[in-house]
């Protein structure tokens, strides 16, 4: 409990951020959330850095998947929750309410915990939020799809029956038709959150492989209940307890010599 | 040992008599259902011929069909869906996705499940003061009204209650992508709630196809052709109401003809909104 104790000390001062080297596309500074009254996050700074992957772990209930729903703005579909502070995409405060959601949702892209096709067909899915932003012509629009199917490894399996309904996909390959779905905007940002909790082991190692494709590309942000996900996939890690960021730096440093007491306890499965 | 063996023969006697007597419940509901339904098939079937469906309502001693009856029903049930169905689709939609957990919302579920069990006398009164005092005669119009005013309600609770059981994740999918929750509604939440949306249409349909107190004071009827709805209007259960009571023979037949089409109608609804929902089943599977 002392040890405990000490570290949500050392947390509750400037937050230990072992500040990664690369530049950051996405930071949160002393971002707070309440669910009503009560704040679920205390004081977070983290930075994402570019065509990185950055996992964020910690036991259930420590806030990890609010912090995620906070950068695209998701939390605030939903009454009486808030979030204070800044977050920063390229420099620029998205939680300003002068930021354009339609903006803030092209740039960052949401994987969920459940896979959640639309109730239309794989082509449908896909073109939908196209759709949305940009005026194509047919062929256009067939080759955004194609490619966008393609980067999420699931063009192969679909080719053939885009017309179906992607309701008839298997959970893994539903998952994979959802980054579809949130690549096709081309975004800059792709939060995952927990993506793989739902699937078996098959799908959940084509998910990882997936995201280690996409980091070429964009900057991933991704909250796992799974440590040897987060360790296998990851290039910075961040450890949460009960909403305070408690120590943040390489994956390979976090894992093999965590400076935090609190850490060590938590990855060694000490609890959570 | 002895005490066991009694108490597990108690046991036996007591589910063996709870079984008798839930068995006695359930044929003595279904005693009743079938002689019902047995009634109207055979009087009904007996009085069914071309007629029926090609002459208007006879004067009594004479022959003659219920075309203008069918034709006032369909009519008017149909102008009350019309109605009905897109006040009752909004306002079950506000509910769902506007007012969820709000004050207002509760408020008006509340008083929509009151106007859903309030009696049909009720509006048809309603309709006749506000509607044919003012016009100042009966009209196909104000029975369709009255029809409608029986619709919103039934609609409003299936489009909210269908509305809610999309999970949040799907609305959480679509705005994450920068959609306009507008946008969500019509191409994602309809999309998905749309079995259960039409079966409420469909249930609300069959409801009024029956009802023939709130056109009593409202589109009263007639006994000749007509298309005009601002003119009374005949409507089936009308006509069964005024020719059950009256005490030809020839009009007791067309009343159990018209009793028979109503309810193959409603049957028919009820096996085709269940067809609609299993499908909905499959697909989710």
């Amino acid at each position: 409990m002392t040890d405990s104790q000490a570290a949500l000390q050392l947390a509750a001062a400037p937050t230990p951020t072992s500040a990664p080297a690369r530049e950051a596309k996405l930071r949160a500074r002393n971002l707070d959330f309440f669910y009503g009254d009560y704040r679920a996050l205390k004081s977070i700074n983290i930075d994402v850095s570019e065509r990185k992957v950055t996992a964020i772990i910690g036991p259930s209930g420590c806030g990890k998947s609010t912090l995620l729903r906070i950068f695209n703005r998701i939390y605030s579909i939903y009454p009486k929750l808030r979030a204070e502070g800044e977050v920063l995409l390229d420099g620029e405060n998205v939680l300003d309410p002068r930021y354009p959601l339609n903006r803030l949702r092209s740039k960052i892209g949401m994987v969920f915990q459940k896979p959640v096709p639309f109730p239309m067909s794989i082509y449908d899915n896909i073109a939908y939020g196209i759709k949305h932003y940009e005026k194509l012509s047919r062929s256009e629009m067939d080759a955004r799809v194609e490619h966008a199917l393609g980067q999420a490894a699931l063009w192969n399996e679909v080719k053939d029956k885009l017309k179906q309904s992607a309701l008839s996909l298997s959970g893994g390959q539903q998952q994979r038709l959802c980054i579809a779905r949130a690549i096709a905007l081309k975004p800059e940002v792709i939060l995952f959150d927990e993506p793989t909790s739902a699937l078996d082991p098959i799908a959940t190692g084509k998910i990882e492989q997936l995201v280690e494709e996409l980091k070429d590309e964009y900057t991933i942000a991704i909250v796992t209940h799974n440590m040897q996900q987060a360790s296998r996939i990851s290039d910075y890690t961040a450890f949460m307890y009960l909403g305070e960021l408690i120590e943040f730096g390489d994956t390979a440093a976090i894992f093999e010599n965590p400076k935090q007491k609190m850490t060590e306890d938590y990855i060694t499965g000490r609890y959570g | 040992m002895a005490t066991m063996e009694q108490l597990y023969f108690r046991r036996r006697i007591r589910n063996a008599l709870a079984l008798a007597l839930s068995l006695i419940a359930t044929v003595f509901g279904l005693f009743w259902l079938v002689w019902i339904l047995w009634t109207a098939l055979s009087n009904g079937l007996a009085a069914i011929n071309g007629a029926l469906f090609t002459q208007m309502t006879p004067p009594p001693g004479s022959d003659g069909g219920l075309l203008n009856a069918f034709f006032g029903s369909l009519v008017m049930s149909g102008l009350a869906l019309l109605i009905g169905a897109p006040i009752g689709i909004a306002a079950g939609t506000y509910l769902a996705e506007y007012a969820r957990k709000h004050v207002i919302g509760e408020t008006i579920r509340f008083v929509n499940d009151i106007l859903l069990s309030a009696p049909s006398i009720v509006l048809g009164l309603f309709v006749y003061t506000i509607v044919v005092r003012t016009m100042g005669h009966f009209s196909g119009l104000a029975g369709a009204l009255a029809l409608a005013l029986i619709v919103i309600p039934v609609v409003v609770r299936t489009t909210d209650e269908m509305l809610q059981l999309v999970p949040s994740a799907m609305r959480e999918a679509a705005l994450s992508l920068g959609v306009p929750q507008w946008k969500m509604t019509l191409q994602v939440l309809y999309r998905a709630a749309l079995p259960g949306i039409v079966t409420g249409i469909l249930l609300a349909l069959a409801r009024i196809s029956g009802e023939t107190a709130p056109l009593l004071f409202t589109a009263l009827n007639n006994q000749y052709w007509s298309t005009d709805l601002s003119q009374p209007l005949a409507s089936v259960p009308v006509v069964i109401f005024q020719y059950a009571m009256s005490p030809y023979d020839s009009w007791h037949a067309l009343a159990w003809a018209g009793a028979f089409m109503v309810t193959l109608f409603v049957l028919l609804l009820s096996l085709f909104s269940r067809a609609v929902l299993l499908r909905k089943r499959i697909a989710n599977d």
